[in-house]
Formats: structure tokens, C-alpha cells, sequence
């Protein structure tokens, strides 16, 4: 069963969603960009070029470096899921183009077993935060409202997968006339209805919560960072600034204590 | 505390993260300035009606100024990677002494005050308002890390606390709740010159005594030069170096280098210190005002080059930050970087043969390197990343025959801090510096039962007074602790030279 209803409730809703998403990430990446850094902080040994900070980067994104150098544990769960969320987005794709791409659709049987790791990370980083004290201590009700969310998606999926199957057809032109602004009807079983709404909200979270740390990544000044501060004046407009009234008000201050 | 009442920690079974002792460190408040050190530097005495909104002004401004703060403080996933890498949790098992909690203290407060989710529903993510409490833990916890970046180092995104602890110390300075050791000391340069409010004429006669006990000892005529316009080199040392022991033993090392290489040197009375508390306190302001003494002697004696005596904070700042707060350096002879470290000069002259040294001279020593967190983390020494690791080993292993590094997971940037950097070198945080010094000393332990090393070499003055007074906590010597330049200077054969 479709409904056109329902496709048109879910239409504004997912509009919604993405202008949320991106206007509230634009906003945050532009004020990443604009805030200044006022001095040379990179943690060391750093690139003593920019030739090597994609490198530096590269290695923290592709293979979390220093998660690995830290903590193997929280390393397995954490790859495990990024991984398989990477794949299961890969695996949606087909949803939105037709014909689907040739590497898309090479990534579909992998797609699969990727939403049981996928759900697999996410318990093991769940665990965590109730086995490891120092962990417990420091997670707050968000954080575990975040893992029920993420593990709640990867669940309706899979249910829908190899339980409680929709009319994916008719999901596929539902979002394809989404891209076209021409709103479709929408199956109306449960659980798909379910997991779109997870996925509403996750979108409309992202900017305002610690998902923040997937753009974050490549603005901490602490890896990004070129080690060549002797070589080359680093110097941002507030401090100098700051620096030139702060001389001047003491050279005002020696005049006038000679004077006197 | 007295001595026989502080007991050191027990060492770890396996060094492994020990459980949580939930306001285990509560107790620990150290001194607060007083309102005439607060005003020497421009900041109010004490707290005043309303600080609560200023406090909120004054993260906001921070906010604008720095990218490391606001990046840090989105992003942290809480995924618990750091909780157990830093030497005070590890020490005293407080929790709020793991980075990512010292980090929350004020990240309850930028949520609550500057994101949607923390004005909206605050308990949900854990966002707290400015009270009186949460600044009250705000003093005793900042108070608690010495900014020594052991935690970036293994964080997914290299979050910092230390920058997270210099922003809070920024805002307590700036509400009137400061500080009394650093913030008396910031003063003391201001005033005077150097961190210990040595005078000119002190200073001279300090040095002149070095000459002294060089010449007795030596029968060699080494120079200890003040304010001697026209020289090469301007030395900027931590006053420490003056008389302090050990860093007084690294000092005579440095003379030694010097009139062996035959170049000319002095030290400055009026910019008498390497040091620069400003750091500690977080304050791009303070630090502009120490720094721009080095510059301005510099360019007055019309010297060459400036070299950076053994001090790690000070290496940060001269070498990260000197070149933005009092530069541009083009006065000075391009040939040498600015600032060059005693290190990397002392290591240019063994490579080119300029320096004699006799290794045999400290056969009496097994000796093993501490990597001071500031120049491991926040530094470089030479052309190539790492040059900070190899080249103290090379000089120390050029002057002695018996040299042992100590567990990899506790040198280079897994270095673990000596338990008194930060501006938390005073005795009122006793307690703290004995027990955050913990992972140290179980890994000189482990070189000591294995390879008998009798010394620990240090290239910072914080990390040779702190371990010279937390040594005896762990039963071993206080003169176990030595400066790199105290084996240089012994190995050195003087006056051997055409
Ligand atoms: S390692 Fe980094 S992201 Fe993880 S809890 Fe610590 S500060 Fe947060
Ligand atoms: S900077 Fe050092 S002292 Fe501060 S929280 Fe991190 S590891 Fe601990």
C-alpha cells in the first residue's frame, strides 16, 4: 500500500531536514573558518610542510591513527561502524539515481552484511558506556540517545531487509521524484515509516550535536597545523593588534613618566 | 601537607587505568592571588557581584579569538580514548582528572550558554549554568593539569585540554579568581626581569661566583657574561639556571660549550628568563609583554643570534610563539634559526668536531633522558620532525658511555609529564606533584631494576626541581635528577683547543 498522504507528509519533512542540515552545517563550517588561531599549536612531530598535513589528516580520517595508538578496543568499534556506515550510505545511493552507477551497484551484496557490523560497532561502543568506569563517568543521557538512535536505524533496516519487506520500488521513486520536486506517495508499512523518521531526525541533529566531529576533524589546529613557525611569521590580525596598542600604550606611558 | 604525612602512590600492578576514586583531588585548592598580583596585571582583584555574566562575556570573546577552543569544544565524541592517559588521573584516580572530564567542566558552560541543544534542553546534554559550584571546580581542576598535551596525542581529532585549561585560567583571571604562584611570578618579570625577582646586581654576582667555582675547579677562566653589548649570542635561560640545583650544574655546562667554541656570549639582566608563566595562564596578552623584553635587548646589545637555555614551557613559547609575539627577527644574522636551543647548538658543534668530549669522564653514570612534554609535544629541535627526541640523545650519548631509554609507551610524544609543569611547580600542590608523577617514576623504576641507571637526565628547569623534590617520595635520590648540559659540561676537555 502507498499513500500520497503520507509521501507528501514525508516530503516536507525530509525538505525540512536537509535545509536544516545544511544551513545549520554551513553556519558552523563557516564560523570553524573565520574564527582566527592565534598562535602555533600544532601537536609535534608535525609536517614541517603543507605537503605533508593531507598526510597527517589522511591517516586520522582513512584509519584513525591515533585511536589505534590509544585504545585498540574503542578502535575495532569504531572502524567497524564508520566502515559499515560508509558502505550502507554506498548501498542507499541506488535510491536516488537511476540507472544505478556501475560502483554502486558493485557495493550492494557488501552493503548487506555491512548493517550487521554496522549495528555490531555501535553495541560495542554502547557496551563501553556501561562496562569501563571512566567511560560511564563521562558519557551523558545525549550520548546514549545518539547510539539508540544510530542502532535503532541500522535495526529498522535490517528488519525491513530480511523480515518485514516494503515495496522498494515504490521508495525509489518516491525519493527520485523528492530530487525532481515531484512528491510521490510513500509505502505506509511501519517499519519503513520508522526508519525514515530515525533518519529525519539524525539530519536534523547533526549540526547542533556531536556529529560535529566529522567536519571538526579537519579544523583542529592541533593536527592541521604546519610545524614552521621559526620559518615563517604566523600572525593574525587580533593579536596584531592587540600587540601594537599594548606597545603603544606603553611607550605613552614611559613619555610620560620621563616628563614627569 | 608535611613530608611524613604525603605518601607516595603505590605503583601499578600491571600499569594498567586504575578505577575511578570519585572526589578524590576535591580537596586540592591551591592558593588564590591576591588582589595586588591581580592588578599588577591588570586584572580585577577579586570576584565582584555579576562576575557569573562576565565569565559567560568573557568565553564568548575567547570564542571569537581562537579556533582551537571552539573546534575542541564541538567535537569531542566522549568516546573515552584519553581518560586514561593522563598522569594526574592516573596518579589520583579522580575522574574529573581525566582530560575529557576537565575538558566538560567548561563545556557544560559553552553548551549551556552558546548551543541550541544546551539552551533548549541542558540536562539532556549535560550543560550546566556559571554558578559559583561549577567555578569552584573550575579552580581545582584547571589547577590540576599542566597543560602538557599527553592527552592530544592519543584523541581521534588531537583535541587539546591544555588549551581547554588555558581558556578557563583566561576567564578566572579575567573575574578576579587568579592564581597566586603564577600570576605573582608574571608580575615578578614585569617588574624585574626573571620569575625569581633576582636584580641586576644579583645576578651579576651570581655569575661572577660561577666563574669562580669553574676557575677552582678547572684551572680554566670560563666567562659568565651580563649585559655585555656586542656579543654573538644573547642567552635567555630560565632563572632557575642562576642558582637553583640542579639547573645551576646545566648552566656551568653552557659556559663551558661557549668559551669552547670560542663564541661570544651574555645573558641579559633585563630579559633575565626564559620562562613565561603568561602560557600557563593562558594570556596572549602577558605572554606579548615578557616576550617583547628578548626582543628588545636583543636588538640593544645588537647581538647575532638568540639561544634558549634547557627549559620546556619556555622552548614551547620561544620557539612556537616568539617569532609571532615579538618578530619579525630580521635584525639578526639569517644564518641561525631564531630561536635556536642550547641543544641544537651544542649538537651542531660535536657534528662538526668543535667539541671535545670525554664520555669516560661520567662512566660513574648510567644515565636515561626525560622528554619534557613542552618540547616533545609543542616543539622541534633541528630540521626534522622528531629532531626533538634524537637530538638531546645524541649530545647526552655523546657525553656519556652508558645511556638507557626508558618504556616506549613513556617517551618521545608518549612522554608522561614530570607532575609540575603548568604553573603548578608550588607547595601548596605538594600532594598533587607526588602522586601525578606516578607513571614516571614506575618507568624509571623498570630502567633502574633492569639496567641500574643512577641518573635522569632533564632538559627543562620545572622537571629538574620538581624531580629533585618528588625523587625521596619514590625512595630514590633527589640528585638522581641531572640537566643534559651538567654531562656535556663534565665530558667537556677544556682549553684542549689551539
Ligand atoms: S579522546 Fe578526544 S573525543 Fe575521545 S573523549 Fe577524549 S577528548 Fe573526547
Ligand atoms: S594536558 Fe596533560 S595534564 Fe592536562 S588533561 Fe591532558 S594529559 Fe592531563
Amino acid at each position: 500500500m502507498a499513500s500520497t498522504a503520507v509521501g507528501m507528509l514525508f516530503a516536507i519533512g525530509f525538505y525540512a531536514a536537509a535545509l536544516i542540515l545544511v544551513l545549520g552545517l554551513v553556519w558552523k563550517i563557516a564560523r570553524y573558518i573565520i574564527t582566527p588561531a592565534p598562535l602555533k599549536i600544532p601537536v609535534t612531530p608535525a609536517p614541517v610542510t603543507w605537503a605533508g598535513v593531507p598526510v597527517r589528516l589522511g591517516q586520522e580520517i582513512l584509519f584513525f591513527a591515533s585511536l589505534f595508538k590509544s585504545n585498540k578496543w574503542i578502535w575495532i568499534f569504531a572502524v567497524l561502524f564508520h566502515a559499515a556506515l560508509l558502505l550502507v550510505v554506498l548501498r542507499h545511493l541506488r535510491y536516488f539515481i537511476e540507472p544505478v552507477w556501475f560502483w554502486v551497484a558493485l557495493a550492494q551484496p557488501f552493503g548487506i552484511y555491512a548493517g550487521f557490523a554496522m549495528v555490531l560497532g555501535l553495541l560495542g561502543l554502547w557496551g563501553r558506556r556501561f562496562l569501563v568506569d571512566r567511560v560511564k563517568y563521562i558519557s551523558s543521557p545525549s550520548d546514549h540517545l545518539m547510539l539508540a538512535l544510530l542502532v535503532m536505524i541500522g535495526l529498522s533496516g535490517l528488519l525491513m531487509k530480511f523480515v518485514s519487506r516494503t515495496d522498494i520500488i515504490q521508495v525509489k521513486t518516491f525519493f527520485l521524484g523528492l530530487l525532481k520536486l515531484d512528491i510521490q506517495a510513500l509505502p505506509t508499512d511501519p517499519l519503513l515509516l520508522a526508519h525514515l523518521t530515525l533518519v529525519l531526525i539524525l539530519l536534523i541533529v547533526f549540526p547542533f550535536s556531536k556529529l560535529l566531529h566529522a567536519p571538526g576533524i579537519v579544523f583542529m589546529p592541533s593536527r592541521y597545523q604546519v610545524d614552521n613557525a621559526r620559518e615563517k611569521r604566523h600572525i593574525v590580525r587580533w593579536v596584531a593588534k592587540m600587540m601594537k596598542q599594548m606597545d603603544a600604550d606603553d611607550t605613552a606611558a614611559k613619555q610620560a613618566a620621563d616628563q614627569a | 601537607m608535611a613530608k611524613d604525612k604525603l605518601e607516595a602512590p603505590a605503583y601499578r600492578e600491571f600499569p594498567s587505568p586504575p578505577p575511578l576514586r570519585e572526589g578524590a583531588m576535591s580537596h586540592m585548592h591551591t592558593f588564590i592571588a591576591k588582589p595586588a598580583h591581580q592588578e599588577d596585571l591588570d586584572w580585577p582583584g577579586e570576584l565582584e557581584d555579576g562576575w557569573e555574566q562576565r565569565a559567560v562575556d568573557k568565553l564568548g570573546d575567547l570564542l571569537k579569538k581562537n579556533k582551537a577552543l571552539r573546534v575542541y569544544l564541538d567535537s569531542c565524541v566522549k568516546c573515552g580514548a584519553c581518560t586514561d592517559k593522563c598522569h594526574y588521573y592516573i596518579g589520583t584516580q579522580d575522574p574529573k582528572n581525566m582530560p575529557v572530564a576537565r575538558q566538560d567542566l567548561l563545556r557544560s558552560v559553552y553548551r549551556r550558554y552558546f548551543t541550541i541543544s544546551g539552551k533548549l534542553v541542558p540536562g539532556l546534554v549535560g550543560a550546566r549554568d556559571m554558578t559559583k559550584d561549577v567555578l569552584d571546580e573550575w579552580y581545582n581542576y584547571y589547577h590540576q593539569c599542566t597543560e602538557c598535551r599527553r592527552c592530544s596525542v592519543f584523541c581521534p581529532y588531537g583535541i587539546d585540554t591544555a588549551e581547554i585549561t588555558m581558556a578557563a585560567r583566561d576567564i578566572m583571571n579575567h573575574i578576579g579568581l587568579g592564581q597566586k604562584y603564577s600570576n605573582e611570578i608574571i608580575g615578578k618579570v614585569h617588574k624585574i626581569g626573571n620569575n625569581l625577582g633576582l636584580p641586576g646586581p644579583a645576578l651579576v654576582d651570581t655569575m661572577e661566583g660561577l666563574e669562580e667555582d669553574v676557575l677552582d675547579e678547572t684551572g680554566v677562566d670560563v666567562k659568565f657574561p651580563v649585559d655585555v653589548h656586542g656579543a654573538d649570542v644573547l642567552l635567555v635561560t630560565p632563572s632557575a639556571d642562576f642558582f637553583a640545583e640542579p639547573p645551576v650544574d646545566g648552566l656551568i655546562g653552557y659556559g663551558k660549550v661557549f668559551h669552547q667554541a670560542g663564541i661570544s656570549w651574555t645573558v641579559s639582566s633585563y630579559a633575565s628568563e626564559a620562562a613565561n608563566f603568561a602560557l600557563f595562564a593562558g594570556s596572549t596578552e602577558q605572554m606579548h609583554k615578557i616576550a617583547r623584553r628578548i626582543r628588545k635587548v636583543a636588538q640593544e646589545f645588537g647581538v647575532k643570534r638568540i639561544i634558549f637555555g634547557e627549559c620546556g614551557h619556555a622552548w614551547r613559547v620561544a620557539y612556537s610563539f616568539l617569532n609571532t609575539l615579538a618578530g619579525p627577527f630580521d635584525f639578526l644574522d639569517p644564518k641561525y634559526p631564531v630561536p635556536q636551543h642550547i641543544l641544537e647548538f651544542t649538537y651542531d658543534l660535536i657534528n662538526r668536531g668543535a667539541l671535545k668530549l670525554d664520555p669516560s669522564a661520567n662512566d660513574d653514570k648510567v644515565v636515561t633522558f626525560h622528554d619534557s612534554c613542552n618540547v616533545a609535544r609543542a616543539s622541534r629541535m633541528g630540521t626534522r620532525p622528531g629532531g626533538q627526541f634524537n637530538i638531546p640523545r645524541e649530545v647526552i650519548k655523546a657525553a656519556v658511555n652508558n645511556y638507557v631509554d626508558m618504556n616506549p609507551e613513556t617517551i618521545h610524544e608518549k612522554t608522561f609529564c614530570c607532575g609540575g609543569g603548568g604553573g603548578l611547580l608550588t607547595d601548596d600542590l605538594m600532594e598533587l606533584r607526588v602522586k601525578g608523577a606516578l607513571p614516571r617514576m614506575e618507568a624509571l623504576q623498570e630502567v633502574v631494576d633492569s639496567h641500574g641507571v643512577t641518573h635522569i637526565a632533564a632538559i627543562c628547569a620545572i622537571c629538574k626541581t620538581q624531580f629533585a623534590k618528588v625523587l625521596p617520595y619514590y625512595d630514590f635520590g633527589m640528585d638522581m635528577i641531572i640537566s643534559a648540559h651538567q654531562l656535556v659540561g663534565d665530558a667537556i676537555q677544556l682549553g684542549e683547543k689551539e
